[in-house]
């Protein structure tokens, strides 16, 4: 394919992002790479540029789910484990979060891509 | 006497099982559960569907794949019981362990999607990840005349996540040969966001993809099959009609990980990602399709887990401190059809990059790129698979990915190179 060998660059998939007044760092998807500097305005900014405005009690419901099973379980949930015991079912997930709405909402949620995506 | 027992004597059992039988210490004995009589070689059914009549080939009776000093005993588990630390079996005596191996593997759920069961089911929906399903499609297939083929992934995570590329890129060679390609319209209906996750190499397959004329309709969520109407219904109400559909069900894990309390929603068991321990279970490990792993479900990831998972079941048995060594390396041949393959090698953190492999710069295989070399290597792998995999015998390729005879680059440089 004639590509040459380049150097390694540090950091070469990662950037950073302007939301509610903070700057912070996301990975090349719009992932946060720091969970913690997350907070809900934040969550409202990546929601507004993923075109969902406003974010309901319904999309809450799950970002909420979303944080506390990632702090309890150590990774993000994949969409099958956000249907079952968000209280949210799939059908709902789809509209309130459009196309992948488990990647979606664990980016609004400051979680990395869920790993089911493999 | 201590035992050790292994649950599933799939390709991460019976390697676990091989290794174990050599390198135990004399006062451990080594127990393996598995009810079915035959080892199927998985990788073979991909082939099938487009007329290879290897069959025979691709099954072993299982009590020539397990080595001698191995007890098998042929009964269907129930439950673990954890606290107890014993494996409650159908219609046999518990089996106690003082440490215990979970490699179960996954299976397909066509029922769990409504109306993929309905009545095309083996008439014009298919599948090929069983044996069943492979040898009813490659009769489907002979009988094939020209529509709409779709091949859907209903949810991942699935095994051996190139095998629907693959499965396309046969199904267009198999079309061409038959000079009915015209009349054939394929398309890949998948819930991901592209044709594969690892961005350099999902440009590759895309580009792949785009040149066969294979359609690719992404970010589908399969809601149920409308078996009478003909189509794919997704969750956002969006519908794909087929004429054949190729369907790769959703798969779980063994129903026993869900009565046990150790899985997740899919009977997926939580896995320590580097030392392959069950969490919050220090006497249990897993390894294979059966964990919740973020790397691949492949045999080549259970054959490099087993390097690993047997070294620490070492350690722990001489109370040493677990190694966290498996870094989610994967290597796997990717059928493109005309008697050309891809390969691609990769890791927790790396994703598939181009190259030579196993020798950097001389190969023989080529790393991301189509070649004959890579075909062969992939049809030799099933006597390698029985002859030196099952057996766990050493191999030159380590455990863990290395970088040597991979180039770095970027997406921005495949694109450009695309």
């Amino acid at each position: 394919m004639g590509l040459r060998r380049p150097k390694i660059k540090k950091g070469a998939n990662m950037s950073t992002n302007t939301y509610a007044g903070q700057t912070i760092e996301v990975n090349d998807e719009g992932f946060l790479l720091d969970s913690s500097t997350w907070t809900p305005a934040v969550a409202e900014a990546i929601a507004q540029d993923a075109g969902i405005e406003p974010l309901t009690d319904r999309h809450w419901q799950v970002i909420t789910f979303c944080r506390e099973d990632a702090a309890k379980e150590g990774q993000a949930p994949g969409l099958r484990r956000i249907a079952k015991l968000s209280g949210v079912d799939m059908k709902e997930l789809y509209k309130l979060f459009p196309k992948g709405p488990g990647k979606l909402a664990a980016r609004i949620a400051g979680l990395p891509k869920p790993t089911s995506c493999v | 006497m201590k035992n050790l027992s292994i649950i599933g004597a799939g390709a991460a059992g019976t390697m676990v099982a091989n290794h174990l039988r050599r390198e135990l210490p004399a006062d451990w004995a080594l127990t393996v559960i598995d009810p079915a009589p035959e080892h199927l070689y998985q990788p073979g059914l991909l082939f099938l569907p487009f007329g290879a009549r290897d069959e025979a080939k691709i099954r072993r009776q299982r009590s020539r794949t397990l080595g001698q000093g191995v007890q098998w005993i042929r009964r269907p588990v129930e439950r673990v019981d954890t606290d107890k630390r014993k494996v409650v079996l159908q219609g046999a005596d518990p089996v106690s362990y003082d440490l215990l191996v979970i490699a179960s593997g996954s299976r397909t759920h066509p029922d769990e999607t409504p109306g993929l069961m309905g009545n095309g089911w083996h008439r014009n929906i298919h599948d090929f990840y069983t044996l069943e399903g492979a040898l009813k499609l490659r009769d489907a297939l002979a009988d094939f005349r020209g529509g709409r083929l779709v091949l859907n992934v209903a949810e991942m995570p699935i095994k051996c996540p190139v095998a629907p590329m693959e499965f396309l890129f046969l199904a267009d060679a198999f079309f061409r040969k038959r000079r009915i390609r015209d009349r054939v319209e394929l398309v890949y209906v998948t819930p991901l966001d592209g044709a594969f996750t690892k961005p350099v190499c999902n440009i590759r397959l895309s580009h792949l993809l785009k040149q066969k004329g294979i359609h690719l309709e992404t970010e589908f969520g399969l809601a149920e099959v409308d078996s009478d109407g003909q189509k794919l219904v997704s969750y956002d109400d969006r519908h794909v009609d087929y004429d054949m559909l190729v369907s790769i069900p959703i798969h779980m894990g063994a129903e026993f990980i869900g009565a046990s309390g150790l899985g997740n929603e899919m009977n997926f068991i939580p896995t320590d990602r580097h030392t392959l321990q069950v969490k919050g279970h220090d006497h249990i490990f897993a390894l294979g399709d059966t964990t919740d792993l973020p790397s691949s479900k492949a045999g080549s990831v259970a054959h490099f887990q087993s390097g690993v998972l047997t070294r620490n079941i070492l350690r722990a048995i001489r109370g040493q401190s677990l190694l966290a060594d498996f870094d989610g390396h994967a290597n796997c041949f990717i059928e493109t059809g005309f008697g050309k393959a891809l390969l691609i090698d990769f890791n927790y953190e790396v994703q598939p990059l181009p190259g030579k492999f196993p020798v950097p710069g001389a190969g023989p295989f080529t790393l991301l790129g189509e070649s004959r070399m890579n075909h062969l290597g992939k049809l030799a792998f099933r006597w390698l698979y029985w002859n030196f995999l099952m057996p766990a015998r050493q191999l030159p390729i380590s455990d863990q990915m290395s970088m040597s005879g991979k180039q770095v680059v970027t997406e921005e440089m495949m694109r450009a190179a695309a």
